[in-house]
């Protein structure tokens, strides 16, 4: 379908493009389970209109060398929406929003090694459906901070009792934040990089 | 909210294999590309150059990510990290490596986000 190709080819719009001197990035992820916010977030704090890029997964067991093997492999396509903050002339932050299905994270060659650190979007009349994401983010000794969003039609639990449920301990922060709104999902940031500062003054080194 | 289920219409792996012409993502004979390194075109896009390098080529004018250009390809990361690594190697890109982040980031680059987004 090469119309498809030659419209998409296009490229930023002169007003999305980086200065010249942009010389490095980095990333934090925001993780959670489907529909906690991922996608509103990065989009309320994104200086670009949020993109979507694509990774595909072959499953395939059997070896490329298996003549026999032609039947059609089966293909998974992950879409992961990310948006984009110019922090100064040269450094710029890169927000991805992961899919739901952390089974998929793996696909994203290098996506946690490297970033700064992580946000938890939790629902809280879907607490379970970002329990995953928090297991995950632990084993692989990401940093992270956890946001309640605040969703209107939600109830208002108490964030003991929200930290309790998740099992959370006392040393990784929690914080409310509204997905929807551009400070609110600001400050969340904001908070993870103040737990990434206190994370430097509390653990120096240890082997 | 991202559209769960949107089709997306590869065309076949065939296509993807003959874009990247076959080669594997990995040749670390440069730095690793990776999601967030920021691809600056050194050169012109030459006639006989293939179209989705040539694209690379014509939107990298100014810095981008690896992930604004599959995204604006509508193509793979690892697609992309293949065509990336072709142009890379006969200079046609420049690659800027995203700040490693170690094991915990350095204080001082903390301090730049933390700016940043203070005055965003």
């Amino acid at each position: 379908m090469d119309y498809r190709i030659s419209e998409k080819i296009s490229g930023p719009r002169s007003e999305d493009t980086l200065p010249a001197s942009a010389a490095a990035a980095v990333k934090v992820v925001i993780v959670g389970g489907f529909g906690v916010g991922k996608t509103t977030m990065v989009g309320s704090v994104s200086e670009i209109r949020p993109l979507t890029t694509e990774e595909t997964m072959t499953q395939a067991g059997v070896g490329v060398d298996d003549i026999a093997g032609i039947e059609r492999k089966t293909e998974t396509t992950v879409a992961m929406d990310f948006g984009r903050i110019s922090l100064n002339e040269r450094l710029v932050l890169y927000l991805f929003g992961t899919p739901g299905q952390e089974r998929f994270w793996f696909l994203w060659n290098g996506l946690f090694e490297g970033a700064l650190g992580a946000v938890v979007l939790i629902d809280t009349r879907r607490l379970e459906v970002s329990f995953d994401a928090v297991g995950r983010l632990e084993e692989r000794g990401v940093p992270f901070v956890v946001a309640v969003n605040a969703f209107p039609e939600a109830p208002v639990h108490p964030m003991a009792e929200l930290r309790a449920a998740m099992d959370l301990p006392d040393s990784v922060p929690m914080i409310d934040c509204d997905a929807r709104d551009r400070s609110s999902s600001r400050d969340t940031l904001l908070a993870l990089v103040r737990h990434l500062q206190s994370l430097h003054t509390v653990t120096p080194e240890t082997p | 909210m991202s559209e769960p289920g949107k089709p997306w219409d590869e065309g076949g792996p065939e296509r993807l294999y003959t874009v990247s012409r076959g080669r594997a993502p990995q040749e670390p004979r440069h730095r690793p590309i990776e999601l967030v390194s920021l691809i600056v075109a050194r050169a012109e896009p030459e006639p006989g150059l293939a179209p989705e390098a040539a694209a690379v080529l014509r939107m990298c004018q100014f810095p981008l990510s690896v992930a604004e250009i599959s995204a604006y390809l509508v193509l793979p990361v690892s697609t992309v990290t293949v065509i990336l690594a072709g142009l890379l190697r006969e200079d046609r890109v420049e690659v800027r490596a995203p700040v490693p982040a170690a094991v915990l980031p350095d204080p001082e680059l903390l301090q730049a986000v933390m700016h940043g987004l203070q005055n965003f």
